[in-house]
This record gives C-alpha cells, structure tokens and sequence, in this order.
C-alpha cells in the first residue's frame, strides 16, 4: 500500500500518474500527508529556531513515529466503530483505566506482567461489550452511550485511585522504549496493528459485513446479517486498542495517572485523524490506512510546531483550521469524484 | 401542548405547576420535579421565592445554550464550540471592555457579530465543504478557544465592567416584592418563548425539522436546505455568545467559564427528548432537560457524594434517559 | 433479541452495583497505594496547573468531617515534611535583600564546574504548559530574565500542552536535536517524566523547576518552600481572626493532585487544632461559576459562613461576589496574590491574607541554569523563600493597570518591558 511514483515518460504523465493514483486505492489523504510533510521541511527550513533541519535528524524523524504510536493505535480501533457508523467516545478513559490497572496490578513485578495484560483485555472487552451492546442492541445513540460510559468509567477509577499508583517493571518498559535496529518496538507494533487491521477489514467475511452495516444498516439487515452482533465485534476490538494504547502509554510513563488518557484527548483526536484519513462518520467507507495517514499528520504537525516554536494558543488555531480543511478537501475531492 | 405550559409555567406557583407538569407526557418533566421535590427536601430554604430566582439565574446560561442546540440538533447536526464560544466571549469582552462602562453596549454588539461569523463558518462548513458537523465543530472548538487565548495572552485581561456584569449577576430590585429580581431569569423567559415560538409555531421551524428529518424531502419540498442549516448554526452559536455574557457577569473573568458545556448542552438536550440526528425536538422540553441537569447538580452537591461517583452517577442518569427515550420511540412507531 | 436485551440491562445493573460497591470499600483500596506516598510527597508545585486537568479528579469516600473532600489523601502526607516546611518559613534567606528570586534558604552549595562551558550558550526549556494565568505570567517573566542575559544566545521553548506523552517525545526530539547547551525542565508530572529526565541528563546539564522529578540527576532543582506552607499561612490566618466553632468553607480545585494535597493537609490540621468548624470542603474545579455556586448554597444552608480558606486564589473573587449576591458579611478570606483579588481587598477592606507560590521560580530557573554553565556554585536543591501578601505589605503589591489575573509575587517589576510584557499598562 505504500506509494510508488510512476516513472513513465509519455506526455499525458500528469494524466496517467491521476489515473493510475485513483486505480490505485491509495487514500487521497496521502496527498495531504506528503504536502504536510514537505511543508513542514520548507517551513522549517525558513522559520525553524535551531540550524539544524530535522529532516537530516534520524531520531527525531523515528520520534515522528513514536509521536503517532499511542493514538495510532486506538484510532485503529476507532476506524472499525466508525467503519460500523459508531463512534467510541469511552477511548480515553479505557486508556486512563488501562494505564493505572496496569501499574497497580503490576507493581513493579515482572512475574505479574502476563496476567495482568490478560485481565486488562479481559476488562476491555467487558467494557467494549457494554458499549456494543448499548448502540447495536439497545440503540441508543452511541455518541451518548459511549460518554455515558466513560463518565462511569471516570468515576470508578477515581473513587478507586488516586494519582499514580504503583508502577510498572523495567522490562516492560522496553515495550516502548528499545528498539530492534532502528526501529522501536513500539513503532513495529503501531504497525501490525493497522496491518491486522487491514487484513480483517478487506480479506475477512467479518470485514466485509462491518462496511455493509455502516453502509446502510437496514439493507445489511434486511439481507439477512446480524447488525447487532457486528456492531457489538466492532466496539470490542475498539475498546481492545485502547488497552493496547493504555499498555504503550503506561510502559512510557513508568505508571499511570487517572487523567493520562484524558488529557491526552485521545478521544476526540482518534475521531479526528480518523475522519481525517477518509472514514465516513456515516460509516461504510474509508481504512486503516487512512487512519494511519490522519495519525501521521497529527505527528508530523506537532513536530514542526516544536520545530519552527509556536506559541501554543496558535498551534490550537492552526489545529482547528487544518483538521476542518483537511476534512473539507476530501469530502470536496470525492464528491466531486462521484459526478 | 406541552410546550406552552413548560414554558409558561417557569414563574407559576409550584401547585400548578406540579399540576401541569403530571399531565404532560414527556419524561423529562416528571424527572425535573422529581429532582426539584427531591432538592426541597434537602434543602427547605430552596424554595422560598429569592433563593428559587438564584438557582434559576445559575440556570439560565446552561438552559438558554441548551435551547440554542437544538436548533443544531433538530436540523440534523451537533455544535461542539458553543463552550469555547462561552469562553471566548468572556474573555474577548473584557480585552475589548476594559472596565469602561461606556463601552459595554458595542462590546456585546461586537461579541454577538462574533458569534454570527462562528455560526456562519460552522454552517458554510458544514453545508459547502459537506464537512461533518460534529468535525467542523471540534475544528471551530480548537478554533475559537485558540483565538481568545491568542488574543489575550493566555491569561485574561482586562475586567467586565459592572453594567456588563449586571446581566448575569444583577436583578431589578423590588420586582414583585422580592429583594431582587434577576436579569437573567427575565433574559431566560425572553429566549424561551422566543425560541419556541421559532421552533414550534414559524414557518422556520417546519422548515427546520423537515430538515433534519429528511434533506432530500425538505429539498424537494421547496426549502432552502442550504439557509435553513446555516441559520441554526447562527442561531446556536450566537446564543452560545448570550450564555457566555451572563456566565462572565455572574462569575466574572475566567478561562474556564465554557469548560464541559458542549456535552451538557448535548446530554441536557437528549435528556428533554431531543433526537440526536434531527427530526424531533423541542424547546421546552430541552430547557426543562438543562434545569434537570442544574438540579441533578445541586442535589448531588447537596448529598456530598463524592465528586467522582457524581460523574458515574449523571453517566448513568443519561444513558438510562437515552435507553428510556429510544426504547418508547421504538414501541410507539 | 430479547435475552440479549435482557443481558445488556443486567450489564448495567452490574456497572450500578459495583458503582456502590467501590463507594464503600474505597478506604479499604487505599491501603496499597500508600507505597507511592516517599515517592509523590516529595513533589511540590503549583495549584493553578491543576485547572487544566478539569474532569481528572481523584478523591476518597468517608473520614473527617463526613465529605469526600475533606478526607487527605495518605500517601500525600507526611507530617515531617509539613513541620519542615513551617520551620522554614521563619528561617532567613540568604541572598540578596529585596531579590527574593536570588535567595535561598538554608543553601546546600555544590560544586558545578563539570559543567562549566564558554558561552553564549543555546538554552532549552522543556514546559509543561502554558495553560493556566500562574504559568502565563511565570513564563513572561522567564523569557524576560533570559533577555537580560546577553550571553543565552538562544532560547527554545517547546510547550507539551499539559500531556506527559508529548513532553517526553518534545525532551527527546531537543536531547536530539544536538543544540541545547543545557536543557530546563517543568515538568507536567513528577512520576511520568522522570524517565526522560534521566535520559536527558545522560547527555546535558538539567534544570528542573516547580514540580520535582524522582531523580538526584539533574544540576540543580529549583523550587519554594511549597504546598504545606501555602496551605499553612492561610489556615492559620483564619484561626486568629476567628473565634473558635467559627463556620468556615474549605474550597478546592481538585482531588489528587498532590501539589493541592499538601496545601489541604496543612490547613486541615489547622483548623481541628484550632477548633474551626468546617462546615464546607467542596471542590470547584477552579471556575468561577462552580465556586459562586457552592458558596451561595453554603451560605443557604448553614445560614452564616465567617471564613473561607481556599488552596488557590483564582476564584476567590467570585467567592466574595457571592456574600455581596446573598447580602452577607464579608468572610475572613485566604486568596492568592492575583491583582483581581488584592485589589478586592483594598477596595473593601477585607480581613485577607495571600500566601503565594512565587511565580519569581521562572526567574531562578533560568539563573541557575546560567550559573551551572558558568561553573559557579548553586544550592541543590534550591529552596526559594514563599512570602505572603499581607495588611502590612498589600500596597506595594496592588498595581493598577496590571490584568486580573496577574501574579503579583512575579519579581518581575523592575524587568525589561514591564508591564507591557504583562499585558499591563502603564499607570498613571
């Protein structure tokens, strides 16, 4: 899926690279991604408060990545409840809920690591099945169930918690801070997860049920496949990514506060690169890839904000400004696609 | 019907108003004077006629921005930057105020001409770029937040001057015999009825909720889909501006004056039977959503229940109103 | 259909249940995490940070007086580091008289010299954030201390916007970046950033300031007495201009925060030593409105509040709108030292005291940092006086022309473009 430019000589190149890029399946929101990239380095070059670019700088170009692993991987799960026309507004505090279980119930002990991860998936999919079960079965809203449920789940971890507690082993911080070669751990995990999700989106039946139910739930229905049960799969994978994002965050931080997923807004931004990398909220169309797009710029945009030094209240501006635009261009692009 | 008497009912004596309140058929007014009965009881005093006008002046920001939602809501979208808006305004108005009393009528002039640009760009977003509301909002959240803290620095400058401050915090002395009768409360009965009578009575209205029920219909039917929406996104977005001149005079200046409203506003909404999406929807029935909220506030405060479990608690409360409504709509189509 | 319905109700009842239950066992859960409490209490910074964690709250069920939030947390506690801390504020600072930022108290000097570097020098500064008044003006009157030094050739401020995730990657990119002679560090969190401190003083001189990390790495460290003195001088304050079983509302941002833990834990002493009745502790989440809210239904339901101690003075102007709303008298009142509330208390002549946390910390970081380059001494830790704005001293802090929420305790008055840099102007 990774963008090859073609090398052909003929004069319609300009048309023929077009059409080739739309045959091709690539999310349009790679355009956008390499315009950000490239802008980022020319504004860098101009404004930038060191001499240094960082596109020459190998450990800054993998912090891009290690930037994108923790809300790449909940937006991942956040595509498939979107993909459903669902949306999981909880993310946030699963991740909070993760990343303080996790460090409580490590305690520091190598030895506890296993069964605390299980148990922390356990309580994922618990809470994935609730919130499944509240929009695909009950159908209730799921932009008010999901806060619903976070809000229980805020209070729960805070009437249980206070501030950090415990801590999580050494060797379990190697999750996000070694590296095989160059490549963090981290950044390859970030990595099968969009290609698992990938595979299950477009070479499973499941896959294919998920983008006929948000395509239009009733004909889905209507031809016989299960919506309720679909929805209720696509919000527990949902919730599971957030245990893996809560799992990476904790193993950064060494332990986990209540407000690490919250003020990390990993809600809001995971809907935001979601949409950003071409998933409908109508649901039924879009990818992980995409999404993986979205996270990217998101990263790429932090970096050079830091690099060219923002003042913060303008980086929230500019934020704004370019998720509306971002989102305007590709809905522009592919209406204008469709007639 | 029930329109009419939620909202007229807001200065009626308790009996009727319990009366009315019964034989109305929406929930959420069974569960406001639940609350409000509940509230009583903790709290005797709450009802006597000057502490009753406090809790409705602490109200009416919260009640005036839910009502101003539902017009989003009903057409079919969400607005997630009325809270920002509240907070820019608060802290614009005191940058451009300065604590001079001269200044404060063209002051909320230029607030409310701020909010009508945010609306417009809302809605053109939203319409012309076909941007996703719920997405154009969250950018205009990160938007206009931004540029009140830009503006003044990060921390606010400048204070409200007292005729600014007298809308959210003042009241007419003497009115009805009551020691003080809030401007806000008037401010509260003027949008109230004002807005039912756009929502429920207009032909705007009609409009609006073809809108939200069908585009496609309301299109063919002859309505200007592209206006219709766009003025909902004015409509909350300026009120959004009117909530945050009486928040910033009851409270004064403050970054956090908006915080949290978005989703109150929203759930306040649901919670009076607003259907997210659009189509149904109603004005009375919200505001009294909002009050239910304000109480349900008040009376966990009231119990000195710990703060977190009041989160789970108002969690629980709007899942379970949300279920509630979506099950008898369900039963009744 | 119908028994998954039913399912997904008893799901929710579950949910319900166990939502009582944990109400009820909270002090029992409490118990493990007390093995953090060396770790956190070790901590000290300051309060308005916490306004931006709005909707993170923490607290406990039970004890004391039969509200959530008058219960200290434990592992936040420790009785000897509040005697410490109210022996050091009588202890005479050593410095230079009228420059509290250059003094220090009880000075540990140590030896820089592995440091020393010829300038100018690039210098770092890894913020937390920007999000609330007290940093506002904390960093403004950084940025004007660095003018001052001709030598700091460069100044790069990366913000993290409050978020420990961003924070380290933004550590890590400047380590990275090669340029920072040395790096300062304010950091979001005392637990999560101390990894990335630790990285960071692998390759260059640190400077932490305002929150601590749990790390001996850094050069220095720079910090006021903290949160138990604040929380002291305001609760005392109280006591002696009240007579015992006085109704006083104890008035909070937010639970689990340490640095606003401590400051409660002091005056809670306070007050059971002294015989205050403290009919109130209630959380505002450091909004005006919330505050207004609860000190309208305090004075309601218990018909007369005499006092109000809070552990941040950012609402304590509405706090006092509301007595005049309800007709009361004012209270006897702690705020801090923000110009909206000194000029409150001029105006009305208020019995008040403003225990501060300086916002001159900004200034000393950036002198430490400098000296640690340079190779000249510096105390480590650096503890910084904490005065108070008091009846005797309020004058010379009440400046007209200066924002609300201005810090007067800045230091920063005889700084280059005050107070315009301020968002002041120029009185007349």
């Amino acid at each position: 899926m990774t963008a090859i430019t073609p090398t052909a000589s003929s004069p319609s190149l300009l048309a023929r690279a077009r059409a080739w890029l739309r045959d091709s399946q690539i999310p349009p929101v790679y355009g956008i991604l390499v315009i950000i990239f490239i802008a980022a380095i020319l504004l860098d070059a101009v404004f930038g408060i060191d001499d240094q670019l960082f596109i020459f700088n190998q450990t800054i170009l993998t912090n891009i990545l290690v930037r994108s692993v923790a809300l790449g991987i909940v937006a991942v799960g956040q595509t498939f409840v979107m993909l459903g026309a669902s949306i999981d507004l909880s993310v946030a505090y699963m991740i909070s809920v993760t990343a303080v279980g996790a460090s409580y119930l490590m305690a520091g002990d190598p030895g506890r690591v296993w069964w605390t991860v299980l148990v922390l998936f356990g309580v994922g999919l618990l809470v994935g099945l609730v919130n499944g079960l509240l929009v695909g079965r009950l159908k209730i809203n799921a932009l008010i169930a999901t806060l619903g449920i976070g809000l229980i789940l805020r209070g729960l971890l805070n009437a249980t918690f206070e501030n950090f507690a415990g801590s999580v082993p050494a060797s379990f911080q190697s999750f996000a801070y070694d590296t095989i070669g160059p490549l963090p751990i981290s950044v390859l995990v970030l990595f099968l997860v969009v290609l698992a999700g990938w595979f299950v989106l477009r070479r499973t039946k499941y896959g294919a049920h998920l983008y006929a139910v948000g395509g239009s739930e009733e004909v889905a229905r209507l031809s016989g496949l299960r919506t309720g049960r679909v929805l209720v799969v696509a919000h527990m994978i949902c919730s599971a990514t957030a245990v893996l994002t809560g799992l990476f965050v904790v193993s950064r931080l060494r332990a986990g506060a209540p407000w690490v997923g919250t003020d990390g807004l990993y809600d809001l931004e995971s809907i935001a690169a979601t949409v950003i990398g071409g998933t409908a909220l109508s649901g039924g169309k879009g990818g992980v890839w995409g999404t993986l797009a979205g996270v990217l710029i998101f990263s790429i945009l932090d970096t050079m904000f830091n690099q060219i030094g923002i003042d913060a209240y303008m980086k929230q501006i500019l934020r704004g400004a370019i998720i509306i635009l971002a989102v305007g261009f590709y809905t522009f692009r592919s209406r204008a696609e469709q007639g | 019907m029930t329109q009419i008497t939620a909202n007229t009912a807001i200065e009626e004596s308790l009996g009727a108003r319990a009366w009315r309140w019964v034989r109305a058929v929406n929930p959420v007014y069974l569960i406001a004077l639940a609350l409000l009965v509940w509230v009583g009881i903790r709290n005797p005093v709450f009802f006597q006629p000057d502490n009753f006008l406090t809790f409705l002046q602490r109200a009416t920001p919260l009640m005036i921005l839910t009502a101003g939602q539902v017009f989003v809501l009903v057409s079919g979208g969400f607005d997630l930057s009325v809270g920002s808006v509240v907070t820019s305004t608060v802290i614009i108005g005191a940058i451009l105020a300065n604590n001079d009393p001269n200044a404060t009528w063209w002051v909320i002039l230029a607030l409310l001409l701020g909010g009508f640009i945010v609306g417009l760009v809302n809605g053109a977003v939203t319409t012309f770029l076909k941007v996703p509301s719920l997405i154009a909002t969250l950018g205009m959240l990160l938007i206009a937040k931004g540029i009140g803290l830009f503006w003044s620095g990060g921390a606010p400058r400048g204070y409200l001057p007292d005729n600014f401050r007298m809308w959210g915090r003042g009241g007419i002395e003497g009115l009805f015999g009551l020691q003080d009768f809030p401007y806000a409360v008037i401010v509260l009965v003027v949008f109230g009825v004002g807005y039912w009578l756009l929502l429920h009575r207009l032909n705007y209205g009609r409009q609006l909720l073809a809108l939200g029920d069908n585009p496609r219909a309301a299109r063919l039917s002859g309505v200007n889909v592209n206006l219709v929406r766009i003025s909902a996104f004015v409509i909350c977005s300026m009120t959004a501006v009117v909530a945050g001149v009486l928040l910033g005079g009851r409270g004064g200046v403050s970054i956090e004056a908006g915080t949290g409203l978005e989703m109150q506003s929203i759930a306040a909404a649901v919670l009076g039977g607003t259907m997210l999406l659009g189509g149904r929807g109603s004005i009375p029935a919200a505001m009294t959503g909002a009050l239910a909220l304000e109480l349900l506030f008040t009376l966990l405060n009231l119990m000195g229940l710990p703060k977190p479990l009041r989160d789970a608690v108002q969690g629980l409360i709007i899942i379970g109103a949300v279920a509630y409504t979506a099950y008898s709509t369900r039963r009744t189509r | 259909m119908k028994p998954l319905r039913f399912l997904s109700l008893l799901l929710i009842a579950l949910l319900m249940l166990a939502l009582v239950a944990c109400g009820g066992t909270t002090t029992t859960t409490e118990e493990p995490v007390e093995e953090a409490a060396g770790e956190v209490e070790e901590a000290a910074g300051e309060a308005e940070e916490a306004v931006e964690e709005t909707g993170e709250e923490v607290a406990e069920a039970g004890a004391g007086l039969g509200m959530e939030a008058a219960a200290v947390a434990s592992e936040f506690f420790s009785q000897e580091e509040l005697d410490n801390s109210i022996r050091l504020m009588d202890v005479t600072p050593e410095g230079p008289e009228g420059e509290p930022w250059n003094q220090a108290l009880e000075p540990n000097f140590i030896d820089t010299t592995q440091y020393a570097k010829e300038g100018p020098y690039t210098f770092c500064f890894s913020n937390a954030g920007v999000n609330n008044p007290w940093r506002v003006v904390g960093y403004n009157t950084m940025e004007a201390e660095v003018e001052l030094h001709p030598e700091i050739e460069e100044w790069i401020h990366v913000d993290a916007e409050g978020n420990d995730e961003k924070q380290i990657a933004d550590i890590q990119d400047l380590v990275a970046s090669g340029n920072c002679d040395i790096l300062i560090v304010s950091p979001n969190t005392t637990l999560a950033l101390t990894p990335a401190v630790e990285a960071a003083c692998e390759v260059l001189p640190v400077v932490v300031f305002d929150r601590g990390v749990q790390t001996d790495c850094p050069a220095t460290f720079v910090q006021p007495i903290g949160g138990y003195a604040f929380g002291y001088t305001g609760a005392k304050f109280l006591a002696d201009n009240l007579p015992a079983g006085a109704n006083v509302v104890a008035l909070r941002i937010l639970p689990g925060v340490d640095v606003l833990e401590t400051r409660w834990a002091a005056a809670k002493q306070v007050f059971e030593e002294e015989d205050l009745n403290v009919v109130e502790v209630q959380f505002g989440d450091g909004n005006n409105d919330k505050v207004k809210t609860i000190i309208t239904d305090a004075i309601q339901k218990h018909g007369q509040i005499d006092g109000v101690w809070m552990d941040a003075g950012a609402t304590a102007v509405a706090a006092i709108e509301a007595f005049e709303d309800a007709g009361a008298p004012y209270p006897v009142i702690n705020g801090e030292d923000q110009q909206d509330f000194l000029v409150k208390w001029q105006e009305e002549g208020l019995t008040a005291i403003a225990p501060t946390f300086p916002t001159f910390q900004w200034r000393t970081a950036v002198i430490a940092a400098l000296k640690v380059l340079q190779g000249e001494q510096v105390p480590d830790p650096w503890r910084l006086p904490q005065p108070a704005v008091t009846q005797d001293n309020l004058e010379q802090f009440v400046q007209p022309g200066m924002p609300p929420l201005h810090y007067a305790m800045c230091g920063c008055e005889t700084m280059p473009d005050f107070p315009e840099r301020w968002g002041g102007t120029a009185s007349e």
